[in-house]
């Protein structure tokens, strides 16, 4: 009887615990849904230009001409992967040394001020919208460039120090945890050797959570790697590779931006699009495995 | 001497890097608003844009970017939740666990345009909404999501153990536990993370060119009928956002002041971003002071 008179209880507690876990796994699977599809579609659509269309991989992936409407038609997507590679990378060639100042000063110099204004300063940038950096950069950048260097001021040089801008708070935010999460002991012993705070930085600090400032990085170089907007107003957008810094350019995003709109669905043209997109994609999956693989690496 | 000479150059660069790093951003800022602002009128705040002519203003921009934000986070928040309350309190701990994490990881890191061209494909066309305010708000939902589910989990780890430990002593179904015990203590950091991620929302833009389109109907601002194709409420017609807008005029902008409007609508959406960061640590901080009882 008492028994009976338990479950009864527990039953309204048994359906409440069962309508929790249900609706949660569903929203998880509705993510993981998510992520399927995108990489099923983009794929599907990436790979017809090989298989439907029966385009070279090789040529796409080598070709330096990109003439969508000549004829015959030729697809090299190597002036893109070009500029979204150079520009990514000379950003993050920027803003790596002036993230690690930041979080070098916030850590190890001044805290108090760093917290307090440095901090929010930062994260203020991360959230300025990227169209509003294309626009700075057209307006302020682009004319400065005109001006001082050879060409017309847009290009992999602009592009670069859009992006630099634009990732140095992913860079400076990881770099202080790192610095941050550093045992304390590990400093005070180079500093009761005798050591000066630059040789605690330089051959202690920096070592250490060299794993982890390599992450920053990374993701760094990923988020500039994706970026549409800000890089397509700057850049110039010529399909080919630039023979200096100064010369129009074209990258990956802002090929796909400035072209999808105008070639029709499963069209050979619009194929051969979404085959940079699929580049584009995997490359972020490429990056993500970077960060898990340096993640491992560091053991703090 | 010398590493003690060493170290005062080397504090005096890192020092002057992070005054140029305030400087940039004081410049940025600077640069933005003292540009933009006077271009701000009611007038420019509420008036349809010009093609051609002279003296276009952003209203249904603006409207259709708050519009997109309200959609967005409509969808966004009770998925994110619940999956970020399923990473942080369900998930076992083994491989399908961590699986979901990399899958979470990865989908955070997908940019922005391919989520934008996933949706052209999906959305706009499988399922045929059409260049429309709900495929963008559903295409930054599954942009805004791994975000969510991050800020949830964050939210509820940081709940002292006492305090659950003792909602399930009492008898509390697990359930029961995380929704009237462990998220009202997680909600001031739930709630920053979220008018944060409700910033984003109000500044993307990469993902909206193929979902919520390019061009906006002549809106009708009398008509509130969400069924007509002029209403400004209808979720199914297509609508350019602000941060579009911004974009779309500095590429191809045949105004004869396109730079001033530009100017102007970066200028409101740099104030408004400004505002949702002011507000987050605001009530982050407010909250956390009305359930902790510190004064």
């Amino acid at each position: 009887m008492a028994q009976s008179l338990e479950r009864q209880k527990a039953k309204p507690h048994l359906a409440e615990e069962w309508v929790g876990k249900v609706y949660t796994l569903l929203c998880i699977a509705f993510l993981i849904g998510t992520i399927v599809s995108i990489v099923y579609f983009v794929a599907s659509k990436g790979l017809s230009t090989f298989f439907v269309n029966h385009v070279n991989v090789l040529d796409l992936l080598t070709g330096l001409k990109w003439a969508p409407e000549g004829e015959p038609a030729v697809f090299g997507a190597l002036p893109f992967i070009f500029g979204s590679f150079s520009t990514s990378l000379l950003a993050a060639a920027i803003a790596a040394p002036l993230g690690f100042c930041a979080a070098v000063f916030m850590v190890e110099i001044a805290p108090k001020f760093g917290r307090r204004y440095l901090q929010p300063v930062i994260e203020l940038l991360a959230g300025i919208p990227s169209v509003v950096y294309g626009f700075v950069g057209l307006s302020v950048i682009v004319p400065f460039f005109r001006n001082v260097f050879p060409g017309q001021g847009i290009g992999i040089a602009a592009g670069a120090l859009v992006l630099s801008i634009m990732i140095l708070p992913t860079i400076t935010t990881i770099a202080t945890d790192a610095l941050a999460a550093l045992p304390k002991g590990l400093k005070e012993g180079s500093f009761a050797l005798g050591a000066t705070r630059w040789q605690t930085i330089y051959r202690i600090v920096l070592p250490t959570t060299l794993p982890a400032l390599m992450t920053g990085i990374v993701l760094g170089i990923a988020r500039a790697f994706g970026e549409a907007l800000a890089v397509q107003m700057v850049i110039g957008n010529a399909p080919h590779i630039p023979s200096s810094l100064f010369e129009s350019a074209s990258t990956l995003t802002s090929a796909i931006t400035l072209s999808m709109g105008n070639t029709a669905m499963g069209s050979l043209a619009n194929n051969a699009l979404w085959s940079l997109a699929l580049i584009l994609m995997l490359m972020t999956f490429v990056f993500v495995f970077i960060v898990r693989f340096l993640e491992g690496r560091s053991k703090l | 001497m010398k590493a003690k000479t060493a170290d005062k150059i080397a504090t005096s660069v890192i020092i002057a890097v992070a005054a140029f790093i305030v400087l940039i951003l004081a410049g940025l800022l600077g640069y933005i608003l003292f540009r933009g602002v006077g271009h701000i009128s009611f007038h420019f705040l509420t008036s349809a844009p010009e093609t051609i002519r002279k003296g276009g203003g952003i209203g249904p921009q603006l409207f259709n970017s708050v519009f997109l934000l309200v959609l967005t986070m409509i969808i966004t928040i009770p998925i994110g939740l619940g999956a970020g309350i399923y990473m942080s309190e369900y998930a076992p701990a083994n491989r399908i666990t961590s699986a979901i994490r990399l899958v979470v990881e990865v989908l955070s890191s997908v940019p922005s345009i391919i989520v934008g061209l996933f949706g052209l494909l999906v959305l706009v066309n499988l399922f045929g909404f059409g260049f429309s305010l709900f495929s963008g708000a559903l295409a930054l939902t599954v942009f805004n999501l791994p975000l969510m589910v991050r800020i949830t989990e964050q939210g509820l780890k940081g709940v002292p153990r006492e305090q659950k430990e003792a909602s399930l002593a009492l008898g509390l179904s697990k359930w029961k536990t995380i929704t009237s015990v462990m998220l009202p203590i997680g909600l001031p950091v739930i709630l920053t993370g979220t008018i944060l991620a409700a910033g984003r929302v109000f500044g993307e833009a990469a993902a909206l060119l193929f979902t919520a389109g390019m061009s906006s109907p002549r809106l009708d601002f009398t008509d509130w009928n969400p069924f007509s194709p002029f209403s400004p409420l209808n979720p199914f017609r297509p609508a350019e956002t602000l941060a579009v807008h911004i974009w779309k005029i500095n590429s191809e902008g045949l105004a004869p002041d396109a730079a001033q409007i530009a100017a102007g609508a970066s200028a409101v959406l740099v104030i408004t971003v400004l505002l949702f960061n002011f507000a987050a640590r605001w009530l982050g901080r407010y909250m956390y002071r009305k359930f902790t009882a510190i004064k």
